[in-house]
């Protein structure tokens, strides 16, 4: 059934070689922890992006119950977390693997320093992934102050008075993130545009562009 | 190319074979057709822009002074009073406390400094780290402040300030403003 319904559509499209060019690659030896185990240094990008469509994926089940208000932000998490069926796993997917895709990443890129993967030709894809990097933590910090608790407000205060430091538009850049002269109602409705539209779309470009490359420049040689 | 220059280039064919310098058609097509996409790109993102920035943007409301202790009750050790204020923040009115710790300087004058901290913006105490008497800390990262707000460690500025009215014998407490006594 399924075969038929994939050659109905081939016969139309042809959509075999898009698939191949896609997904049917070969592993290189020196990569492929199937034949040397310690090659598993080699995984930590490919985690770094599962962890990231669990990311999105719990993130837009979250925004069910959640809603980005002072008044209600905080009950709603309370309500999703506590009276919702799984609410604790599907919350606790979101919160750990924020931390997780942080972790991730940074050993990925350890890896990429210390295998050298980072020099000519793919100075490029470096660059692109510090932007995701820094892409990221701008998730973790947006997405911080969603729940409204304690701990997110004068975590936001913190790093907005960071960003109020920078010298001449630092005043200017306090009020564009607050939305206002404080953190308050205004804020959360900007955090949550920025964490759940604004980032993520920069983030899949990005995301988009890094892949691109790599599979353009081809994974680097053995050490 | 002006009309002149046009001419110009007009004559100068007579006399000697010049080059003449002019846009082709393909060229004005797609400088007209770029333009005009241009033109409405701008007409969709003009907008939003200024839609996201508007913040920025805002006049600064006028602070308003709230009425807070009796001028004879200040003493020479801060104390902290705790006040609301009308606030308006976008679609959102409240009247939340807000805290001044109101003391009489040495020389004589009343003021009121903010309790949030200039490091990262904690919130200060009075006296309470026994390693520091008499000093403003704060928990956070260990600011600690003397008792005009001068920083001592961790923080790079002094505390700030309420400005202060005096009317009637009542204290009045305004916007905040920078430590104007250290």
């Amino acid at each position: 059934m399924l075969k038929a319904i994939y050659n109905w559509i081939d016969e139309r499209l042809d959509i075999t070689p898009i698939w191949r060019d896609v997904a049917d690659h070969e592993v290189p030896e020196h990569v492929n922890p199937a034949h040397h185990f310690s090659a598993f240094v080699y995984c930590f990008g490919g985690l770094t992006f599962f962890i990231t469509v669990i990311q999105i994926l719990s993130g837009m089940f979250l925004t069910m119950y959640y809603v980005p208000d002072i008044v209600n932000a905080y009950a709603s998490v309370d309500y999703l977390q506590h009276k919702v069926a799984f609410g604790v796993i599907v919350r606790g997917m979101h919160h750990w693997g924020a931390s997780l895709v942080i972790v991730m990443m940074f050993l990925h890129t350890l890896r990429v320093f210390f295998t050298g993967s980072y020099k000519h030709p793919r100075e490029m894809n470096w660059v692109i992934g510090v932007l995701i990097f820094a892409v990221m933590l701008g998730l973790g910090f947006t997405g911080y102050l969603l729940p409204w608790d304690n701990k997110a407000y004068f975590a936001t205060q913190v790093g907005i008075k960071i960003a109020a430091s920078v010298p001449f538009i630092g005043e200017s850049l306090q009020t564009l993130l607050q939305g206002g002269d404080i953190v308050g109602a205004q804020t959360i409705a900007r955090f949550f545009a920025l964490h759940v539209f604004f980032l993520p779309a920069v983030l899949l470009a990005l995301l988009a562009v890094h892949f691109f490359l790599i599979r353009k420049q081809g994974i680097s040689g053995p050490l | 190319m002006s009309e002149q220059q046009r001419h110009e280039n007009h004559e100068s064919e007579h006399k000697e074979t010049k080059q003449r310098r002019e846009m082709s058609r393909r060229q004005f097509l797609s400088y007209t057709l770029g333009g005009a996409t241009a033109f409405m790109a701008a007409g969709v993102v003009i907008p939003m822009l200024r839609f996201a920035v508007d913040p920025v943007l805002q006049a600064k409301g006028e602070g308003t002074y709230v009425r807070v202790v009796e001028e004879s009750k200040v003493t020479e050790e801060p104390t902290e009073i705790r006040f609301q204020v009308h606030q308006v923040d976008g679609w959102y009115e409240s009247d939340p406390q807000l805290v001044a710790w109101v003391a009489r300087g040495e020389d004589g004058k009343i003021f009121a400094l903010s309790p949030v901290c200039k490091h990262l913006g904690c919130t200060v105490n009075w006296n309470t780290n026994p390693q520091y008497p008499g000093q403003y800390f704060c928990p956070c990262h260990g600011a600690h402040y003397t008792k005009d707000g001068q920083q001592l460690a961790i923080a790079t500025a002094p505390l700030d300030e309420y400005d202060v009215q005096i009317q009637e014998g009542y204290v009045y407490l305004g916007p905040i403003k920078p430590n104007e006594r250290v």
